[in-house]
């Protein structure tokens, strides 16, 4: 299932006011894989997530989702492969009720109106959230938003999906609702965080950028409970870590 | 919190109008054309018209009990807004003495009757207006609206309006505290001060814009909103508005009042 | 300044209706043509950063009360004249709603009113010409002062007009303008100062933002088109419903040149009868279309100046308050277990 891959090929990216956000930066995630981003502010995880499907466009190097490269004219068929949750619900939340909200992506696939409805309520029922679909965002909770804000990103059934903070802002409780919720799927995840633990709990791979760099690419384990690196890439270790 | 307040009256409303009575659910469109009706013709009343106003009070009386809105939150409404209308008012009075009638032996001007009317004229508008709404999602009134001919680019703009109204409006609290908590005093509250907060809330609010418009081309937005369809006119939409119209167009030919003390008076006041 | 359902009558308020509805569909009709799909979202979300700015409040230099930014010329000057007018209509309509301010027939008006002199008036023919394509922070501060300021009077003198036009308030024209244009002077002036910092601000944060307008130039040229087309419907509007209310006009005339007060003081019983004569002329019964004739109207639709008839009314009056009262209550009772949430 070659088009569940995401390659980034010596991908460099420079925004208009001059700074370099990635140098260089090549990669490869494969089917069904769960990886990890981490690295501080300023390392270039936004970036990162954002060429993923080509909301930016690389200025040097290539993405490649499956075995197309993201370009403009490539755009509509990558961003119904890639899907991305926003860091903060209230971004992606849009649309007057969490039923719409959830049918604005397969909606916008063009797919008839009773597929559209089964994929709502499949994406609601995955994420727990099926008993909200006729609430207006704004009256829900901190939790329920990021879980309606996944399934409005899964209801169009993507290979592989980006996650940005997934956890920010979240209460412990929802915290681990939530983790629950992204260890159950078998999609490609790629997840951009600050929450190491969450990391270590459920990716196997992780990336550490930093500077724009990746600095280094291997197991959770080995990366995150390394000291002395945590401390140089200007991270602490994970709190299960140090208990 | 003073200024908060216009803001949390907001979301009470809004909560209001989720509740699921039998007003509630009729289609907007059909509430939005009765309310419309409904303030045309109670604004058509010559100014000098109290009695034939009076009967006019059935309609938010009935959109308050059947749709079981609290009649106090209405009249605080009401009262905050008021001071315009009172003060624009009030020259009647003034300018206007020619008697009128009198009233057991007290004459009362013209000005103290149009501004009788006036004012009863502001309280059945306006408690319609907040009604249709208490009775009616913000959200079905934009479909009502896009489905009545109104532009949609009009309504979609109006739809994001009142779905960031919340998250900004929090926002901006957020800002005033934080300056409050640091500025004892007034100092911290000056035009310069205001005008930075302002200027930053602004730019915030254009980066939201871009971080919105970047997660709708992430699920494939092509420039048209897919936007639900949830209400039908069917037969009691019809009984609806047909009887209330039919009903404002009675209470403004026939003065009620008049002929209901005309009756009393023959029996009991002379 | 929000114009209010219970000052106007139904063909002044109707009237600005179909002027703004008209301007609503313009504007909706020009920016699908040119449309920028970033600016839908956009709109919505600085209609919500009005009312958030109202949130913030500030201290107006030595006077210790509070002031907040009513915003129009500042989405003008961001959007443009047709995106904006879209957004201040929004802003307006929700304001409408769930402030209660003004009422769905002054709704019209109000937009009117704060909407179409700065996105169409001001806004290209004051600071367009202003600030040109070179926003210097001089520029910018003295355009967007001029601006605001122009646009409330012209707003408050609309205000004044709407009022006039209909007839149920007694302020006389001048008095009314002469209460309303300095206090809108005094709030454009300091609005104007805000608005002239925060765009500058916003220049020296994010320039790109203030230089990208789409009209500047040859579309410049077409918005004075269009306000000229406006102010021609304008007027035909306002001919027609002068024609379909001549008194109204006349009498506000009439009131400019201050005549008709000073006679009312002279001839004590006839002059009394005559002016209240006068008064139901001057404002002809608004019937409704399916009424039927004026004549039949006359005799039972107006309050018959006899004492014995309108204590009737009054009695009958709170007999009808009651009734509604209890009709009310049992309602309630009656739907009391249903509607519980």
């Amino acid at each position: 299932m070659s088009h569940h891959i995401i390659e980034f090929r010596n991908v460099s990216f420079t925004y208009p006011d001059g700074t370099a956000a990635l140098r260089d930066v090549s990669f490869r995630i494969t089917h069904g894989e769960a990886v990890g981003i981490v690295g501080p502010n300023g390392a270039g995880k936004t970036t990162l997530i954002m060429l993923m499907n080509g909301l930016i466009l690389p200025g040097g190097g290539e993405v490649m989702v499956g075995e197309v490269p993201v370009t403009r004219k490539t755009l509509s068929e990558i961003r119904r492969k890639v899907g991305v949750v926003m860091q903060n619900p209230d971004d992606q939340l849009f649309m007057p009720t969490v039923r719409e909200d959830v049918a604005f992506g397969p909606s916008n696939m063009e797919l008839p109106p009773e597929v559209i409805e089964q994929r709502v309520d499949e994406a609601l029922r995955e994420v727990g959230a099926l008993h909200l679909k006729d609430r207006p965002p704004h009256r829900l909770s901190g939790g329920q938003k990021k879980a309606v804000a996944i399934a409005g990103v899964i209801a169009m059934k993507p290979d592989i999906l980006v996650m940005d903070e997934p956890t920010a802002g979240l209460d412990p409780g929802a915290r681990r609702q939530l983790i629950e919720i992204v260890k159950g799927f078998r999609h490609s995840r790629i997840i951009a965080t600050h929450d190491l633990d969450l990391v270590l709990e459920v990716c196997e791979r992780c990336i550490l950028l930093h500077g724009g760099a990746i600095k280094r690419d291997g197991p959770p384990g080995e990366i995150l409970l390394d000291a002395q690196l945590m401390q140089e890439s200007g991270l602490a270790l994970p709190l299960s870590a140090t208990v | 919190m003073e200024i908060g307040s216009n803001f949390l009256n907001i979301g009470y409303l809004d909560s209001l109008s989720y509740r699921a009575s039998p007003v509630h659910r009729i289609d907007p469109r059909i509430k939005t054309i009765v309310t419309i009706v409904y303030v045309v013709t109670v604004v058509s009343f010559p100014r000098y018209e109290v009695s034939g106003l009076l009967p006019f009070f059935i309609y938010p009386v009935f959109l308050i009990s059947v749709g079981n809105i609290p009649p106090g939150f209405v009249l605080r409404k009401l009262l905050l807004v008021s001071p315009f209308v009172v003060m624009v008012g009030m020259f009647n009075p003034i300018f206007d003495r020619t008697p009128m009638l009198e009233l057991y032996g007290v004459e009362i001007s013209g000005g103290w009757v149009s501004f009788t009317s006036i004012l009863l004229k502001f309280v059945l508008t306006i408690s319609t207006a907040l009604l249709l709404i208490a009775t009616t999602s913000f959200t079905g009134i934009c479909e009502g609206l896009g489905r009545m001919g109104v532009p949609q680019v009009f309504v979609v703009q109006l739809l994001f309006l009142y779905r960031y109204l919340f998250v900004l409006v929090e926002e901006a609290l957020r800002m005033v505290r934080a300056r409050d908590a640091r500025s004892s005093g007034k100092r911290g509250k000056g035009v310069r001060v205001f005008i930075h907060l302002v200027g930053v809330l602004l730019v915030r609010t254009i980066q939201r814009a871009e971080r919105i418009y970047a997660a709708m081309l992430s699920r494939g937005y092509t420039g048209r909103m897919p936007l639900r369809r949830t209400h039908r006119i069917g037969m009691k939409e019809l009984i609806f508005l047909s009887s209330w119209i039919l009903l404002f167009l009675v209470m403004r030919r026939y003065n009620l009042s008049l002929y209901l003390g005309i009756l009393l008076g023959q029996d009991g006041m002379r | 300044m929000h114009m209010a359902d219970a000052l106007l009558s139904p063909t002044v308020g109707g009237a600005f209706w179909a002027a703004t509805g008209a301007t609503t569909a313009y504007a909706a009709r020009r920016l699908r043509k040119d449309i920028n799909e970033k600016l839908v979202p956009l709109m919505g979300v600085l209609g919500a950063f009005v009312f958030a700015a109202q949130m913030i409040n500030f201290t107006i230099p030595g006077t210790g009360s509070s002031g907040h930014i009513g915003g129009g010329m500042l989405l003008a000057i961001l959007l443009g004249p047709h995106a904006a007018f879209l957004v201040i209509a929004s802003v307006l309509t929700v304001q409408s709603l769930f402030f209660a301010d003004g009422g769905l027939l002054a709704l019209g008006s109000n937009i009117w009113n704060l909407g179409f002199y700065p996105a169409y008036i001001v806004y290209p023919l004051i600071y367009r010409s202003i600030v040109r394509d070179n926003p210097t922070a001089r520029r910018v501060a003295i355009g967007a002062i001029l601006s605001v300021v122009v646009a409330l009077q012209l707003g408050a003198f609309s205000v004044v007009l709407q009022t006039r036009l209909s007839g149920i308030s007694e302020l006389p024209f001048r008095s009314f303008l002469l209460l309303m244009l300095p206090v809108h002077l005094v709030i454009g002036l300091a609005e104007g100062v805000i608005t002239a910092g925060v765009v500058n601000y916003l220049r020296s944060i994010q320039p790109e933002l203030l230089s990208s307008r789409p009209s500047s130039g040859r579309s410049l040229r077409k918005v004075i088109i269009a306000v000229s087309v406006m102010a021609v419907i304008t007027g035909g509007l306002l001919s027609w419903f002068a024609s379909v209310n001549p008194d109204g006009l006349e009498w506000s005339i009439q009131r400019i040149y201050g005549e008709p007060e000073i006679q009312s003081k002279e001839n004590p019983v006839t002059e009394k009868l005559q002016a209240i004569q006068e008064k139901t002329a001057i404002l002809p019964d608004y019937s409704l279309p399916s009424e039927g004739s004026e004549e039949t109207d006359s005799g039972e639709a107006w309050p018959n100046p006899d004492p014995g008839t309108s204590i009737s009314g009054l009695v009958g009056g709170f007999m009808v308050l009651l009734v509604v009262v209890i009709f009310g209550l049992g309602l309630r009772r009656l739907s009391g277990n249903g509607n519980r949430e």
